[in-house]
């Protein structure tokens, strides 16, 4: 009786190594059910086992519970927010910076060349004078492409950090949605810049992006509707 | 030997600012007949199309860089000799080197000054 059920729990083990082998392909094996299996494989030894097994399982218990450890406070870093919002909101503004710099450097161009275009009914030597302030100006306006480079460099570095998030995501699996539906019942703060601030500084919220700025008849409308 | 001020420039930059930029430069040292490219494979459909006197290109473009575009320059036996001066903001040693094996006529560094635009113009075409 009790070879068989021996037996029986050994093949119920191998099919539970077969599944996570299988799965570990996709997936990696949760903690839990390594405890488990650990444990499963002690119970089934019936006594036999040495002092140097029983040490061999203490530590793979610890392992197990130092993994669980660690999933549950990188999962309390809130990963799925990082990718979802913070990560998209830097590029988004970063992006906005090139804009808004773009269309400066525009517009100061636009003026300058009409400066350029006035010399021709300029005194020559107020001329050759105002030439060369507008020299500078083209000079000085080279500082658009440079910046633009570089926050083009500070993006992709981003966006590279945003897949290693999302594969962290993925192999976090369901765990993190249960981190996630914790955090909504307490309330999480969306923008972390944000944390813990509260009454004045709460309202800082910086320039807003293109997409969602408020015009100034948006504004003048608003602030009419507040009587 | 005095230059021809009216040769047809083709300047090449993905940054329209930055066009804009190198043409009123370019306009200020007296050069009036220059054509714009923003990217390597449009300034080259434009160079075969047309016979162009002096390439000024930027290096980091797409989809063809600029260091593509002066290879494929130095590849065409009609273009193999045209003056290519690049203007970039790649000034790592390794870009200068490569773009130096590539055949580039001369190398500005971004940003740069109008005085450095025309000191290398000067030394690819002569005093003007």
């Amino acid at each position: 009786m009790v070879m068989a059920r021996k037996q029986a729990t050994d093949k119920e083990l191998a099919d539970k190594l077969a599944a996570v082998e299988r799965e570990g392909r996709d997936k990696p094996v949760d903690a839990r059910e390594l405890m488990a299996m650990v444990e499963g494989i002690v119970a089934s030894m019936e006594g036999d086992l040495s002092p140097m097994s029983i040490k061999l399982y203490s530590e793979l218990e610890q392992l197990a519970h130092f993994i669980q450890k660690a999933k549950s406070e990188i999962a309390q870093l809130r990963p799925d927010e990082i990718r979802d919002q913070h990560l998209p909101t830097a590029t988004d503004e970063l992006e906005a910076i090139v804009g808004a710099t773009e269309t400066a450097t525009n517009g100061i161009l636009n003026a300058v060349e009409q400066i350029e275009n006035l010399t021709a009914e300029m005194p020559p030597a107020v001329a050759e004078k105002v030439s060369e302030a507008v020299t500078q100006v083209y000079e000085s306006c080279n500082f658009q492409d440079i910046t633009g480079q570089r926050i083009s460099k500070v993006v992709k570095a981003l966006q590279h950090i945003e897949s290693k998030v999302d594969g962290l995501l993925s192999a976090f699996g369901d765990e993190m949605t249960k981190h996630r539906k914790d955090g909504a019942s307490q309330g999480a703060p969306a923008d972390a810049s944000k944390q813990g601030a509260s009454g004045d500084k709460a309202l800082l919220n910086g320039p807003q992006l293109p997409q969602d700025a408020k015009g100034q008849a948006d504004i003048d409308a608003l602030f009419a509707s507040l009587g | 030997m005095s230059i021809d001020m009216h040769m047809p420039i083709l300047i090449v930059d993905d940054y329209k600012t930055m066009l804009r930029i190198i043409r009123n430069l370019l306009k200020q040292l007296g050069f009036d007949n220059v054509e714009e490219a923003t990217d390597g494979s449009m300034a080259l459909t434009k160079l075969r199309d047309k016979g162009f006197s002096l390439v000024i290109s930027d290096w980091n473009m797409e989809p063809m860089t600029g260091i593509q575009l002066l290879r494929e320059v130095r590849a065409d036996a009609k273009l193999k000799d045209l003056p290519f001066i690049m203007i970039t903001a790649e000034s790592k040693s390794e870009n200068v080197i490569a773009a130096k094996e590539a055949g580039v006529s001369n190398y500005i560094v971004k940003p740069f000054n109008a005085a450095t635009l025309k000191q290398k113009l000067t030394t690819i075409l002569g005093n003007f």
